[in-house]
């Protein structure tokens, strides 16, 4: 029985145990509703939790173990020779077993009874049926897949009948317990808060996760190359992974790539902070309230904009004006009408990625700048100040903690940023302080070296997790430290 | 105190000078503070505006196609010489179809059989996905060999762009893919209608090509609605309990400040970063396939989840304590209170809240390049678990591609991304402003 269908026996019992509970207790009421403890509809949903949830756990279960003790049976099976090979080997001979399981369930007996009596005929009968094998098998193999099929056939069964034994009798359980005075109710909202926590907690599972998943490759990785190597070495130069190679036959120098992103990270700032904070000053403090209703959501299309389309716009329109009107100065300065600019350079990633954070800053900022109190602006209005001076003496000095922190939240999202420096920044692993010429970033070599064949076991792909957990810590590291501020600023006011 | 002592050389009978506090300069100073903020705002709609212009201009003319229509003459000579199609069905297959086309083209253009430089240029000018087009034409029918029908076919990207005006003809014939003599055909062509621009259907239904002409964002499209679906099946569920049981039910104690942290943090995580976690998590440890759209739904899914959640979180902070009081006074539970009254009041922001994090999963690349969706992908996939590609994924593959033909076609491809992002922004403005409650 197919996994789907046993879902949708378990889903109709539990549809058919609210039914009938909700009719139980309605009929113990005996259309007295208030001597009931719970209305009706909480019974049905306790019989219908009671049906559905121990048989998914069961299934879930089930699920879970019965490969991994059927895979420990087949390969406790193997012949004494077989099991004194390698760990890797007995997992290629498992893996044929497997195939060749696949090929058996579709043959006919007689092809069966032919392809037992003789092994080597399996090869091309199998590939026949659209099963290819590497190798020829040995004869164990086939009695092993046929042993395979056979508990994987007998396991779905017991399956089969514990998960629905499973529901019916939980639906017969709690269809029992049902009675006026049972608290149904408290049952039911308790499962549902246990859902509800239940949901919370994937947030620390995906941290978890991201931090366990990325931290064990790394780990794996710092096996093959020294960690000093990683984050001090100067020299970014991974080859490429050999198939069988275990040595690190590259370097992989972290320093030219993070030079690479803090630089475009900067020039990116260097854009998107003037242009942010004056856009946001201008529209907190002097703009009227019509030009603030078309401009504020314009500039933040520019948030909504997706990153790959910055991407495409730098790289075909912003590189190439960039080289065109270098070439043009070079040409009335020096007469040389060579590019200076090159089409892919920190310059072009940056300009265009501070375009990027430009909504970012602006939003952020004119949050702050808004919540100053009104008093303050009074206090110096009534002085004397002209409104400039206000903001500048005593507006921004007031709001700066809170405009550090978003700042730093949009350096870190800088410093995260992907597809605008995959398609502008160039993949030129070097340093060197010309904003012209192209350097590349943490994030496009994370993508580089994760496009293409994957091998878990060499340090080519496994850079990729080191690369990655450091660009994790970094940005977190700004975000707590920015959260840090910005709560810290707001307790002033509030 | 010196503008006194300046002051008596003009005489007593004139009026007391002002005292130069430095007015003038603090007003100029003030003007210019507000022509710098002025400017900011410009430069970033200057921007905003070129940004849609480039990607507007270059993209408008990938929703038109260039096209002949031409008699096409299925010679039983050409595709099945000697007569074996009943007993040899592969024969269909592999026959000899962009020859058809090629003579057909060739006999209206009235070039000889035995030019063989002509015919190499006319053979130029037709996509060679004609092979396919044909082969299906001839397998759903075998009855048409011998016959000459009327078939509308692409014309070589190269040739389109030319139609299109998209090549400088000043360059000299060499530097560029069309000949002058294929431009003579193709005024010729377009002169008798033979040749012209349709709306390009092919470039919402097909799938990847080495051909731009053939190539069309249909089953990135197809990727892409399955992992929208995948994220809003499994991110608003997760993301609306999880706020309700933050907002509502938690105890303010470690381990929900824990969460709470934890939510605004992986908020700000890159996207990169998911990806990483996708690959290492669903692929390498679960086993999942690569390239399926089920990763990237659920990569997806756990990337928009803090978005949703905040979200969540805000409009059930908008809902009115009395609601809450009112409900509770009346008896009912606190799940009661929650599910019965301040959820139904809090949905029009939660929707609101879900369409902008779907919006911006539509758009996400970086992540699913890790998970191997930057795949060459030409047929639709069937199921969640087949190979996809995805909207953003095709436009990044494209924007890599050299040709000219391609900078339209990614350009058409931002431009239908950029209306389904339109799309869904409105949908959720104007459900903010149809429902939304001030209390």
């Amino acid at each position: 029985m197919s996994i789907s269908l046993l879902l949708l026996i378990i889903a109709v019992i539990g549809v058919a145990g609210y039914l009938f509970g909700s009719w139980r207790a309605n009929a113990l009421a005996g259309g007295k509703l208030s001597s009931l403890h719970s209305r009706p509809g909480y019974y049905g949903s306790f019989v219908a939790i009671w049906s559905v949830l121990p048989a998914l756990v069961v299934m879930l279960v089930w699920i879970i173990a019965s490969p991994i003790y059927i895979s420990s049976t087949v390969r406790g099976g193997f012949p004494e020779e077989v099991k004194a090979t390698s760990q890797a080997e007995q997992n290629l001979a498992y893996n044929m077993i497997g195939a060749i399981s696949r090929g058996l369930n579709t043959l006919s007996a007689e092809e069966r009874e032919a392809m037992f009596a003789d092994s080597a005929t399996a090869r091309t009968v199998l590939a026949a049926k659209g099963v290819p094998l590497a190798a020829d098998p040995a004869p164990y193999m086939l009695t092993s897949a046929d042993d395979l099929n056979r508990m994987t056939k007998a396991s779905g069964t017991f399956l089969s009948i514990l998960v629905i034994v499973a529901a019916l009798a939980g639906a017969f359980v709690s269809y029992r317990a049902i009675a006026p005075k049972f608290r149904a109710r408290n049952r039911v909202e308790g499962v549902m808060l246990v859902s509800l926590i239940a949901a919370s907690s994937i947030a620390i599972l995906t941290t978890v996760g991201i931090v366990a998943s990325m931290a064990t490759e790394a780990i794996h990785f710092f096996n093959m190359v020294p960690a000093w190597e990683f984050f001090f070495g100067t020299t970014w130069d991974p080859r490429f992974a050999a198939a069988g190679a275990t040595a690190s036959s590259g370097q992989f120098g972290l320093i030219p790539l993070l030079a690479g992103t803090l630089y475009i990270g900067f020039v990116a700032m260097l854009v998107a902070v003037p242009v942010g904070l004056f856009a946001a000053i201008y529209m907190s403090e002097y703009a009227s309230r019509t030009v603030r209703s078309v401009a504020k959501p314009l500039l933040e299309v520019l948030a909504g904009i997706p990153t790959i389309v910055y991407g495409f716009f730098a790289l075909i329109t912003v590189g190439p004006f960039l080289r065109d009107i270098s070439a043009q100065l070079n040409g009335l300065v020096t007469g040389n009408y060579a590019s200076f600019i090159q089409a892919q350079s920190v310059l072009t990633a940056g300009i265009v990625m501070g375009i990027m954070l430009i909504p970012y800053v602006s939003s952020l900022s004119d949050d702050i700048i808004t919540a100053v109190p009104r008093a303050l602006r009074d206090g110096s209005l009534g002085l004397g100040a002209t409104r400039s001076e206000t903001i500048k003496r005593v507006i921004m000095p007031a709001a700066l903690p809170g405009i550090v922190g978003a700042l730093l939240m949009t350096a870190s999202r800088a410093i995260g940023e992907t597809m605008i420096v995959v398609l502008a920044a160039g993949v030129a692993a070097r340093m060197q302080l010309n904003p012209f010429e192209p350097m590349t970033t943490v994030t496009v070599k994370i993508v580089n070296q994760l496009t293409g064949d994957l091998e878990f076991t060499s340090p080519q792909t496994l850079v990729a997790f080191a690369l990655g957990i450091t660009l994790f810590v970094i940005t977190l590291c700004l975000n707590i430290y920015a959260l840090y501020i910005v709560r810290k600023y707001r307790e002033q006011y509030e | 105190m010196s503008q006194v002592s300046t002051s008596p050389a003009l005489g007593i009978a004139t009026k007391p000078e002002r005292r130069d506090i430095g007015l003038r300069r603090r007003y100029a100073a003030e003007r210019r503070f507000r022509l710098y903020g002025m400017a900011a705002i410009a430069f970033g709609l200057l921007f905003l505006f070129l940004l849609l212009f480039s990607v507007v201009s270059k993209g408008y003319t990938a929703f038109q196609q260039t096209m002949i229509t031409i008699p096409i003459e299925f010679s039983q000579q050409i595709i099945d010489k000697n007569n074996e199609r009943a007993t040899n069905p592969q024969k269909l297959v592999t026959a000899n179809y962009p020859v058809v086309a090629r003579n057909a083209l060739a006999k209206v253009l009235g070039v000889s059989e035995d030019d063989r430089a002509g015919l190499k240029a006319v053979n130029g000018m037709i996509s060679d996905s004609v092979r396919v087009q044909l082969r299906n034409l001839v397998t759903a029918d075998p009855s048409i060999i011998g016959t000459t029908q009327t078939v509308t076919v692409l014309a070589h990207g190269d040739l389109d762009s030319a139609f299109k005006g998209q090549i400088d003809l000043t360059v000299p014939e060499t530097n560029r893919k069309v000949s002058d003599k294929q431009v003579g055909w193709m005024n010729q062509l377009a002169e008798s209608g033979a040749l012209s621009k349709h709306f390009n259907t092919g470039l919402f239904t097909n799938g990847a090509s080495s051909r731009p002409e053939a190539a069309g964002v249909g089953v990135a499209l197809i990727g892409s609605l399955y992992m929208m679906l995948i994220v809003l099946v499994l991110s608003l569920p997760i993301g609306v309990a999880a706020s309700i049981y933050l907002e509502e039910f938690a105890p303010k104690n470690r381990f929900t400040d824990l969460i709470e942290v934890n939510i605004n943090n992986l908020a700000a995580v890159p996207s990169i970063v998911y990806g990483l976690l996708g690959l290492a998590v669903f692929i390498n440890f679960a086993g999942f396939p690569r390239s399926a759209a089920l990763v990237g739904g659920l990569v997806l899914t756990l990337m928009t989840l803090p978005t949703i959640i905040i979200a969540t979180r805000a409009a059930l902070k908008a809902v009115p304590p009395s609601i809450r009081s009112a409900a509770l006074g009346l008896g009912a539970s606190k799940m009661q209170t929650v599910f019965h009254h301040v959820l139904p009041l809090a949905m029009p922001g939660i929707l609101t809240g879900t369409i902008i994090g779907l919006a911006h999963a539509l758009g996400e690349t970086a992540p699913l390049l890790l998970i191997g969706m930057v795949a060459f992908v030409a047929d639709v996939p069937a199921t969640p678990m087949d190979p996809a590609t995805a909207l953003p994924v095709q436009i990044y593959m494209w924007a890599n591609e050299a040709e000219r033909a391609f900078v339209e076609r990614t350009s058409g491809a931002i431009i239908v991304l950029l209306i389904f992002l339109i799309l869904m922004n409105v949908g959720a403005i104007l459900l903010r402003r149809r429902f939304e409650r001030r209390w």
